[in-house]
């Protein structure tokens, strides 16, 4: 119930929000505040109390809430809460909150539609996060999808359109092939269950295939999918135009939320469905997962528009997880999870910073920036505590999760590992371009120096680096959690 | 004792969260006493622990305390534990002891800067995460450390950000340290692979019977971790971040870039000497490294005019002696000459930034000159640190510990004639620009004038290491003088005792023959750059190509622009604008080139749409008659 709720408190908000802010624009804000927060509390104290139970008992599933939705068709409302789960649910509110902050000033036109969408998109993702009906997931992944390209079309940047049509378009397409392999995946468990429809993920667990071709069919269809989402290079060309032409809380949803959604998937759902099928492509899938590392920093590293720099390095971040998820090792997958956490709140960290950048000075292009530590010393600082966390420091999230990943991967893959390895150098350089290019050298302004960061600002920024210290010097209640999924994943993969 | 432990690296860290969080609105006193006093407490607790340890040895051979578990994943279990044997202990009182020097004089010399606050809070961060890697019980901690002091360096060396060049420095300083730290990290999967284990005392243990001597696995770990000590320790090729990395002010070069960090390297290969012992390979190109960057810095810190290059490329060259000391098995003799090294080192830093800073920032020493009598506490003090750099016999720390070095290149099981010959000539070339820094410096007439004399608070730290630069080599004599090891005996509570070979020649021969190279050097020193006649003889042409050669670093910065740096730019900005996005694009406009011809079909004119029915019709029922 708490997880129907959750999603429901936020679509409720949105609704709300779009109705009273066209009178009062202090009170939309306010109620879009007020619902993720409510939101986030939900799990949050449910799972402080129920915490004991997922180490103790070894029961990997918290909560389960099954009602009939449209039975003929074997639908059902079914939301279910793991660790894996749990984690997500807790990053997507994170994030939620912050991105409700960060657009408290930004936005002017048409606030209350925009805090319906920002709403809407959330609620999206949390349901893709606890779905256990594929009928549902799909609804859901279409819900997210949707109110994103009006955030991106309405409120983003000069090349908005563009930017929202390719975003539309890659994600469509792979939501198009999922709903097939979804259907197909939905008829052969029919088949051999004597009849019995349904679109249930428990049941579908069970669905063996006669032949691998099939499987591998289907399964291409999820991971093609998820893996535009995640992006996986050669699939990624929609992200660097959709992060850099959204609004500050678009990119910090895009980059730290919808990326994660792919990976998600792949992991819940690609890896569980069809281990077989996963375990022919994985070699395939770690190299596209290298390529990816090595390609996206190459490009980081010589563009000049900070929010496409910036979404370039997610490109190469998110080849860490492809290269995690299909060395099927504990280590590995745990690697994979603190990364998804960890990279949500760095990277979404650095759009916020950019958005803060954009809003005092008005261009992206860092050519055009240099100095600021002088004027904004704070904000300085900050940015290099993110930066660090990027190339992946140790003291900060980012680096367990590396780490994890290679040492785990490096088990299956030594070359890959190796060259993927060779990422490590590639990010120190396009990191410490950021810094070098805004924040060192002379101060370069014409009018009176930009302000440093307003109390606003602080709150949300020392949030996010207060969580990625945390991640980097005590990552192990995040293992503990998602410990009992990852384990039986990596031995049925095996 | 045990509980003890984590103060000494948690006092640096409160110090350093202190400043962070309130440094720029503190004033200066409590910034200076929040930054200098929370290391020299730390320093405190160090040498009590030290007394206590050698009172009567712990259990073990060391002190420890877990802190926390970091991370467990399946079989990989990382704790935050802190360990402190023999080895350690020397490292940490180096780095709280001169650490704590360096911050008293810091105190005063970055009293005037805008941002006291932030140097104090970088330097703080930097000594507690010297004092973790250090003290880490297992790798993923050490790593930990490792990466922390290249970060504070990197901060460091770029504090001065508003100049381009400075935060250039930085950048390469932190990059060729990274590639190093990546090698690093693959030999820990590696090993981690092998042994299933990253606690150093574990892999020690497990090693020899797991690895048959010089398998092609236990190589290849020990060359990984190799890799990762040349890159933080500015070994060849990995060594031309360091000279630039003077850009930083002189108490961090003299902290961070002679003192401590640099031979992290050094600690990390004695650390590990149970695994590097099992592959000679290894252990002969350590020893090579070590040789042939000792010479080829040496030469370069001949020719270099920046005072403060001249002593960047002499760091080079000592870590070198270093090297060439673990590879040919002398584990005691490397870490004696860090030790000793860190003093006198330090001091010619700190007495190079008073100068400087006397000169109105004057780095080139041409352009000094004559500051015997102006400044002669600086004077005295950096005559005792040239002394010990130059390693005069018997009256100066460096001369017990390079004597040691040269000794055992040959002498030792794993030291040839060629190794001590390179050494030898390091000696020579030391001795020759030791003596050429001192005679311009402060001989000869004055070129700029002293516009402010150094702080007491500045000349104190001064003396104070300048008396460890000449006595601190007094407690390990060579054997055929004194019988008096108290440092080997020390360390060698964790590192084994250096294999000799049988049927050597007398010591006493050995020493002369290094005294005399010495005093030989510090003639033709004197010879050349006495008065005037350094500038003549450096202008005939072969002469002065070479010195070109040598002043820029042997060209290896030129070399890696051609070979690295100017194919990486021309890559990603030829690829700036994603060639894989032409793709999709082209299959936008294909979709509209397709739509444009079709559309022309679709014209109203109904002739046209007559024919295409007929030419249809008349298709189909050619197919029919034919087939």
């Amino acid at each position: 119930m708490i997880l129907v709720l959750m999603i429901g408190i936020l679509l409720v908000g949105g609704l709300t929000c779009w109705l009273v802010a066209q009178r009062y624009p202090l009170m939309g804000r306010l109620i879009a505040l007020i619902a993720v927060i409510i939101a986030f509390l939900l799990p949050v104290g449910w799972y402080a109390q129920y915490a004991s139970e997922l180490t103790v008992t070894g029961n990997n599933w918290l909560i389960d809430y099954q009602v009939n939705w449209i039975p003929a068709f074997g639908i059902s409302f079914h939301l279910a809460m793991d660790g894996l789960s749990f984690i997500m649910i807790l990053l997507t509110f994170l994030l939620g909150m912050l991105s409700v902050l960060c657009s408290w000033n930004e936005v002017r036109e048409k606030t209350g539609f925009y805090f319906f969408n920002l709403l809407w998109t959330l609620a999206g993702i949390a349901g893709v996060f606890v779905a256990m009906d594929l009928f549902l997931f799909y609804f859901f992944w279409e819900v997210m999808l949707v109110p994103m390209y009006f955030l991106i079309a309405i409120w983003g940047d000069f090349n908005r359109r563009y930017a929202a049509y390719k975003f539309f378009i890659f994600t469509q397409t792979g939501g198009l092939l999922m709903l097939l392999a979804i259907l197909a995946l939905y008829f052969i468990h029919a088949q051999q269950n004597g009849g019995q429809f349904t679109f249930d993920y428990f049941a579908l667990l069970n669905t063996t295939f006669d032949n691998n071709v099939t499987a591998r069919w289907i399964m291409l269809g999820f991971l093609i999918a998820f893996v535009i989402k995640l992006p996986m290079v050669p699939l990624h060309n929609w992200l660097p135009d959709a992060h850099s032409e959204a609004p500050t809380a678009g990119s910090l949803i895009l980059a730290g939320l919808l990326l994660k959604t792919g990976a998600y998937g792949i992991i819940r759902f690609v890896l569980t469905l069809f281990p077989e099928a996963s375990a022919s492509i994985a070699w395939w899938a770690m190299l596209l997962g290298v390529v990816g590392i090595v390609y996206g920093a190459l490009l980081a590293f010589a563009q000049t528009d900070l929010k496409r720099l910036i979404a370039y390095t997610s490109v190469s971040h998110m080849g860490f997880v492809l290269l995690g998820v299909f060395a099927f090792r504990e280590i590995a997958l745990q690697g994979v999870v603190m990364q998804l956490l960890t990279h949500g709140v760095s990277t979404g960290a650095l759009f916020v910073l950019a958005g803060m950048l954009k809003e005092r000075l008005h261009t992206r292009d860092i050519n055009q920036m240099g100095g600021l530590w002088t004027a904004m010393p704070h904000m300085g600082a900050l940015a290099m505590v993110f930066v660090m966390a990027s190339l992946g420091l140790p003291f900060l999230g980012n680096f367990i999760a590396e780490f994890l990943i290679l040492m785990g991967a490096f088990e299956v893959s030594p070359v890959l590992t190796i060259i993927a390895s060779a990422g490590l150098v590639l990010s120190a350089l396009y990191s410490l371009r950021i810094m070098q290019k805004v924040f060192q050298g002379q101060l370069q302004t014409v009018s009176e120096p930009p302000k440093d960061l307003s109390a606003r600002e602080w709150i949300i920024m020392a949030s996010l680096t207060a969580t990625i210290i945390f991640l980097g010097l005590y990552p192990q209640p995040v293992l503990d959690t998602v410990q009992g999924f990852v384990a039986q994943l990596a031995r049925s993969n095996l | 004792m045990n509980s003890l432990l984590a103060y000494i690296p948690a006092l640096p860290l409160l110090g350093f969260i202190i400043l962070s969080l309130f440094g720029r609105r503190s004033p200066k006193p409590v910034i200076a006493w929040v930054g200098a006093g929370t290391v020299c407490l730390a320093a405190l607790i160090t040498i009590a622990v030290g007394v206590a340890f050698m009172q009567s040895t712990p259990a073990n051979g060391a002190y420890s305390q877990l802190l926390w578990s970091w991370f467990r994943v399946g079989a990989l279990s990382v704790d935050i534990n802190l360990r402190v044997d023999a080895l350690t202990l020397v490292f940490i009182f180096i780095i709280t002891f001169v650490g704590a020097l360096i911050h008293i004089y810091s105190a005063f010399f970055m009293w005037h800067d805008r941002d006291m606050a932030r140097f104090f809070a970088s330097m703080n961060l930097f000594v507690c995460s010297m004092l973790l890697l250090v003290m880490a019980d297992n790798l993923v901690l050490l790593y930990l450390g490792w990466e922390g002091v290249g970060l504070c360096s990197y901060l460091l060396i770029g504090f001065w950000y508003e100049v381009p060049s400075n935060s250039r420095a930085a950048n390469k300083a932190f990059l060729i340290t990274r590639i190093g730290d990546t090698a690093l990290l693959i030999g820990l999967f590696l090993l981690f692979k092998e042994l299933g284990t990253l606690n150093m005392n574990a892999i020690q243990q497990q090693a020899p019977q797991h690895f048959t001597t010089g398998s092609a696995d236990i190589v290849l770990i020990t060359v990984l971790l190799l890799v990762g000590g040349m890159g933080k320790s500015a070994q060849m090729p990995l060594q031309t971040w360091l000279p630039d990395a003077m850009a930083g002010p002189s108490p961090v070069s003299a902290l961070i870039h002679a003192a401590t960090m640099v031979t992290a390297g050094v600690y990390l290969i004695a650390r590990m000497h149970g695994l590097f012992l099992l592959s000679p390979v290894t252990m002969a190109i350590v020893a090579i490294v070590g040789a042939v960057t000792l010479l080829v810095a040496g030469c370069s810190a001949l020719a270099q005019t920046d005072i403060k290059r001249i002593l960047a490329y002499s760091t080079i060259s000592q870590i070198g002696y270093m090297f060439l000391a673990l590879g040919v098995g002398a584990w005691s003799a490397a870490i004696f000459h860090f030790f000793t090294h860190a003093f006198f080192k330090a001091l010619l830093f700190l007495a190079a930034g008073v100068v400087i800073e006397a000169l109105h920032h004057e780095h080139n020493i041409f352009r000094m000159g004559g500051l015997r009598k102006r400044m002669p506490e600086v004077f005295i003090t950096f005559l005792a640190g040239a002394a010990a750099l130059s390693a005069l016999p018997l009256v100066t720390a460096g001369f017990f510990s390079k004597d040691a070095i040269l000794w055992y290149s040959w002498s030792s099981a794993g030291g040839t004639s060629v190794l001590w010959f390179m050494a030898l000539v390091g000696a020579f070339i030391t001795a020759l620009y030791s003596t050429r820094l001192m005679l311009v410096v402060f001989w000869g007439e004055m070129r700029t004038p002293v516009h402010q004399q150094p702080d007491r608070g500045m000349v104190i730290p001064l003396i104070i290491l300048a008396f460890f630069s000449i006595t601190a080599g007094f407690i390990e004599w060579p054997h055929n003088m004194l019988h008096l090891s108290l440092f080997s005996d020390h360390v060698q509570q964790v590192l084994p005792a250096t294999v000799m070979k049988r049927d050597l020649p007398s010591e006493w021969l050995f020493q002369a023959i290094a005294t005399v190279i010495t005093l030989t050097g510090v003639y033709i020193g004197y010879m050349l750059y006495y008065g005037k006649s350094g500038v003549r003889w450096q202008q005939s042409p072969p002469l002065a190509a070479t010195r070109d050669f040598f002043f820029s670093g042997w060209k290896f910065d030129q070399l890696y622009n051609f070979l690295f740096v100017k194919p990486f730019l021309f890559l990603t900005r030829v690829n700036k604008s994603d060639v894989i996005d032409k793709l999709y694009n082209g299959i936008a406009q294909a979709g509209l080139r397709l739509n444009g011809w079709f559309s022309v079909s679709q014209n109203g004119s109904l002739r046209l749409y007559i024919v295409g029915v007929l030419a249809g019709i008349l298709f189909i029922i050619t197919l029919q008659l034919l087939l």
